[in-house]
């Protein structure tokens, strides 16, 4: 197929940004979206152009890295990332959209790439259970009800990539917080920093600068992982419950 | 072929002097106890440099601030949860014997040596066996949601190469989830201050000061600032280097430039050429391929493995009758069957499709049929067990494996070998130390399903936080090290000149075209099958690509600014040494061994015949220059417990 593409392209943190637009052609309906962008790239190379930068790291859909939006959807039309979208969801002809994450807390580093560090930085503030190296019991000590571990499981899924942010008309990122509290605050493990952990986590998330959430429910659209809506309402629980346990402390 | 390459010479015999004498299931202890300490209160006055953050990184990064190290750590991707691990999908191998079912520390031991084909250390690997159960225990306690039963116990199932259910997994995701603890452990460490993290910051070189490793030179991947970076020791947990088949399983960025460098700096580079096929990946659709992607192993479980009986059968699947169809796997190895190691699955496939009964485009496929689970368990689950592969794999190829068979065919996924190290996991080269898959230790010729991940673990979280402290006592690196030594100074005068002359030559063609010629080129010569002709010719073209690729590489833009396409052909330059390394290492080694499939060398029934007595050795190979023979350092393996028997899943 032959395609018409018009692409973010900044040069850097400071340069202002434009929508640019480029053709493409020969494109086979079994082509990943990125190798499609592989394809122009080799193609502006050779032309003596800079190639378009993104992020993209497993193409498997695990890794996260990968993190566009395509014609205004985060990670495109189909419910998955980037890397695992395909070609055959487009027409010959077609005219796609391809731009960055948009947030503030995701600041343009080139192109298509993003600063996502504030992501980590919520996980460093609490989204660990503290268990140092050599202190584990034998893993059959503590028995974890199957559903509970199910429901710790479905959460931990979350792969990072920031979509349900990129989506969010606030640029919220209590979807990303919440899979993570809910992951460790269900397990018998995290249960010693139950509060502690909800009450950081969001305390940091809202220091960088995340929106807050008005229950669109457009992050948990585009999660390619499928993290529900309520993950955002079990956190709230939570982080009420934990307000009011250590205010009684 | 330059002759001066292929005419090696043979130096001094290599031996590890780090593992203790005794009986092998004492010798950790001994050693653990042997080792030197350092006091609690000395340790943040060393500094540690680990580069990657995968399993192995992670987990010693982690491990090693836990201890009162200062760690400085180093990523490429924008974050450390990212790192390659994260893909894994099957699960981790534990000698708990919560099954019941006859397993022990000494069968995983047992297992894992013949499973490489005898060309793995006794003792690391009776080490990994037994540090197994720590880490099923470790990473509960950090909250992995490992897959449990109703009663609230963990799960566990089969991988190939065994007969005991000892693999413990988060549905298709065990990697994902094993490397997020890894991480998180490691996050908090970051936000106490006792990790300084570098996201976004490739090691291009190693500092060796008096032999000793003690820095290293990296490039911030958005200003591209060069910088140097000093510690009184220096870990690679990097990875592989499967990547220099140009299509393999690895994420896109996985790149070999760490051990590389660091192996021209002096780490001697151990059996190059053992290299993983593994059987279940989703065969290429064409030329604008980018990487290919793994179906885990544990489908073997409840798929079944065949081609038509008939040569050139284009009906589809479900139109060819049962009695029409080979189950070859089941039909030559009845004992293991479709869980026969990956090594022999692999070469099995390519032999039916070499027959010219392979099915798809190219006929470069097998099935994997799960019509038979779905009416023995039902679609539920089915579902329930694979639901996400299944996925993935309708996602990729647009069809619906429930309804017609999944197609298959072996890809690069793993590299056995790796740089050489001794039981303490230290390099040729002193403070130099290599974790995870960037070593070469404990798998030998071949690696069984879910081993990664434990050796991963294992090595990051309990043997090198035990054994760097020995190096780090005995070394107090009283002498600072700073941006102004002779030593610094001219490894980032190297690494500056490098990529200068990679934007300078301003060619024809782009990093990835050359990437793919070598790629194609080591898969036709020095992937599933090789020989000594072949072997030869790849001999041949490599100095050709590497000549052709300084004359008409073209890489846009500068040096100083986020620029992909300059880290890409950086990463080739040293693809294009290293692949010629692992042809000579496939041509020297003239027997077959697990992954290493010389034609030469079989039995009458087409398995791979080993020899002993001329290769019962580690080849560890040091370099001399770029394109000049290297000299070889035998490690001689001696099985005292494990007696080398040619290998038989019949």
């Amino acid at each position: 197929m032959k395609l018409t593409l018009r692409v973010w392209r900044q040069k850097n943190a400071d340069a202002e940004g434009t929508m640019s637009t480029y053709e493409v052609d020969n494109i086979s309906s079994d082509m990943s979206f990125l190798e499609m962008l592989d394809t122009l790239n080799e193609e502006l190379i050779l032309k003596g152009e800079d190639p378009v930068a993104f992020d993209h790291d497993c193409r498997e859909g695990i890794c996260g890295a990968c993190s566009l939006v395509i014609n205004g959807d985060a990670h495109g039309p189909e419910r998955t990332t980037t890397c695992q979208l395909h070609m055959r969801s487009f027409k010959d002809g077609d005219t796609i959209d391809i731009e960055p994450w948009r947030a503030s807390a995701f600041p343009v580093i080139k192109d298509l790439v993003v600063d996502r560090s504030a992501f980590d930085r919520i996980i460093q503030s609490g989204g660990y259970i503290t268990a140092p190296t050599g202190a584990a019991p034998e893993a059959h000590a503590t028995p974890v009800p199957k559903p509970d571990a199910d429901f710790a499981f479905e959460h931990a899924e979350c792969i990072g990539c920031g979509a349900c942010v990129a989506a969010c008309p606030n640029g919220a990122a209590m979807l990303f917080t919440s899979a993570k509290i809910n992951h460790l605050n269900t397990l018998p493990q995290g249960a010693p920093e139950r509060e502690t952990r909800v009450l950081d986590m969001v305390a940091q998330m809202d220091e960088e600068g995340f929106g807050g959430c008005t229950l669109t429910g457009e992050c948990a659209t585009a999660c390619p992982k499928g993290i529900p809506l309520m993950s955002i309402t079990s956190m709230n629980k939570e982080w009420l419950r934990a307000t009011r346990k250590v205010a009684k402390r | 072929m330059s002759a001066e390459y292929v005419d090696y010479s043979t130096g001094e015999p290599i031996a590890d002097t780090k593992a203790p004498a005794g009986p092998v299931n004492e010798r950790w202890d001994t050693r653990r106890f042997e080792a030197k300490l350092v006091n609690p209160a000395n340790r943040r006055k060393h500094t540690v440099i680990v580069v990657g953050t995968g399993l192995a990184g992670g987990s010693a990064g982690a491990t090693l601030a836990e201890q009162g190290y200062h760690v400085v750590q180093f990523c490429y991707q924008d974050s450390p949860r990212r790192a390659h691990s994260i893909a894994a999908q099957g699960g981790i191998n534990a000698a708990k014997n919560y099954r019941n079912d006859g397993d022990s520390v000494y069968r995983l031991f047992y297992d894992t040596v013949k499973g490489g084909d005898f060309r793995a250390r006794e003792s690391n690997v009776h080490r990994l066996a037994q540090i197994s159960v720590e880490i099923i225990d470790q990473c509960v306690a950090q909250g992995v949601p490992f897959a449990r039963e109703y009663g609230g116990l963990l799960d566990t199932r089969s991988f190939g190469g065994v007969q005991v259910s000892r693999t413990f997994y988060a549905r298709g995701q065990t990697g994902q989830q094993l490397l997020l603890g890894a991480y998180q452990a490691l996050s908090r460490q970051i936000a106490a201050g006792n990790v300084e993290m570098h996201p976004r910051t490739e090691m291009l070189d190693l500092i060796v000061v008096d032999g000793k490793a003690r820095g290293i030179v990296a490039r911030d991947l958005i200003s591209g600032k060069i910088s140097t970076y000093f510690a009184d020791a220096v870990v690679l947990a990097s990875g592989g280097y499967g990547n220099v088949f140009y299509l393999s399983t690895n994420a896109m960025n996985s790149n070999a430039t760490a051990i590389w460098r660091a192996h021209r700096r002096g780490a001697y580079f151990a059996n190059p050429c053992f290299t993983q096929i593994h059987p279940t990946c989703i065969p290429r659709t064409g030329d604008h391929q980018s990487k290919l992607t793994l179906m885990s192993e544990s489908l073997r479980n409840d798929g079944r493995i065949w081609v038509p009986k008939a040569k050139g059968d284009d009906r589809p699947a479900n139109k060819i009758p049962e009695d029409e169809r080979d189950y070859y796997l089941e039909r030559i190895y009845p004992s293991y069957g479709n869980l026969v190691p990956r090594d022999i699955a692999s070469r099995a496939a390519k032999n039916v499709c070499d027959e010219g009964r392979g099915v798809g485009p190219g006929g470069q496929g097998v099935y994997l049929d799960f019509a038979d689970a779905i009416q023995r368990m039902g679609r539920k689950a089915v579902e329930a067990k694979y639901g996400n592969l299944f996925d993935m794999y309708q996602r990729i190829t647009d069809e619906d494996p429930y309804q017609v068979p999944m197609r298959i065919y072996p890809a690069v996924h793993y590299t056995m070998g790796g740089l050489w190290v001794d039981y303490d996991l230290q390099t040729t080269i002193p403070g130099l130390f290599a974790i995870g898959e960037a070593n070469f230790s404990d798998h030998g010729a071949n690696r069984l399903g879910a081993s990664a991940l434990m050796q991963g673990l294992a090595d990051g979280y309990f043997v090198l936080p035990a054994t760097i402290n020995d190096y780090l006592a005995r070394n107090p690196h009283k002498d600072e090290v700073d941006a102004s030594h002779p030593a610094a100074v001219e490894t980032v005068r190297e690494t500056e000149d490098r990529l200068a002359r990679l934007l300078a030559v301003d060619g024809d063609r782009t990093p990835d075209s050359f990437h793919r010629e070598v790629g194609e080129l080591m898969w036709e010569f020095c992937g599933m099958a090789r020989t000594d002709t072949g072997l030869r010719k790849a001999l041949e073209r490599i100095p050709q690509i590497r000549e052709e690729f300084w004359r008409r590489i073209k890489v846009p833009g500068t040096g100083e600014e986020f620029n992909q396409s300059l880290e890409k052909a950086n990463r080739i330059v040293d693809y294009l040494e290293l692949a010629e390394l692992m042809c000579l290492d496939a041509l020297h080694r003239a027997e077959s061994c697990g992954g290493h499939f010389r034609e030469e060398s079989q039995t009458p029934d087409g398995e791979a015949a080993r020899r002993d007595e001329e290769f019962g050795y580690a080849a560890a190979w040091e370099f001399t220059g770029t394109g000049q023979a290297p000299t070889l350092h035998k490690e001689d393996l001696v099985f005292e417990y494990v007696h080398p028997t040619q290998r038989s899943y019949a």
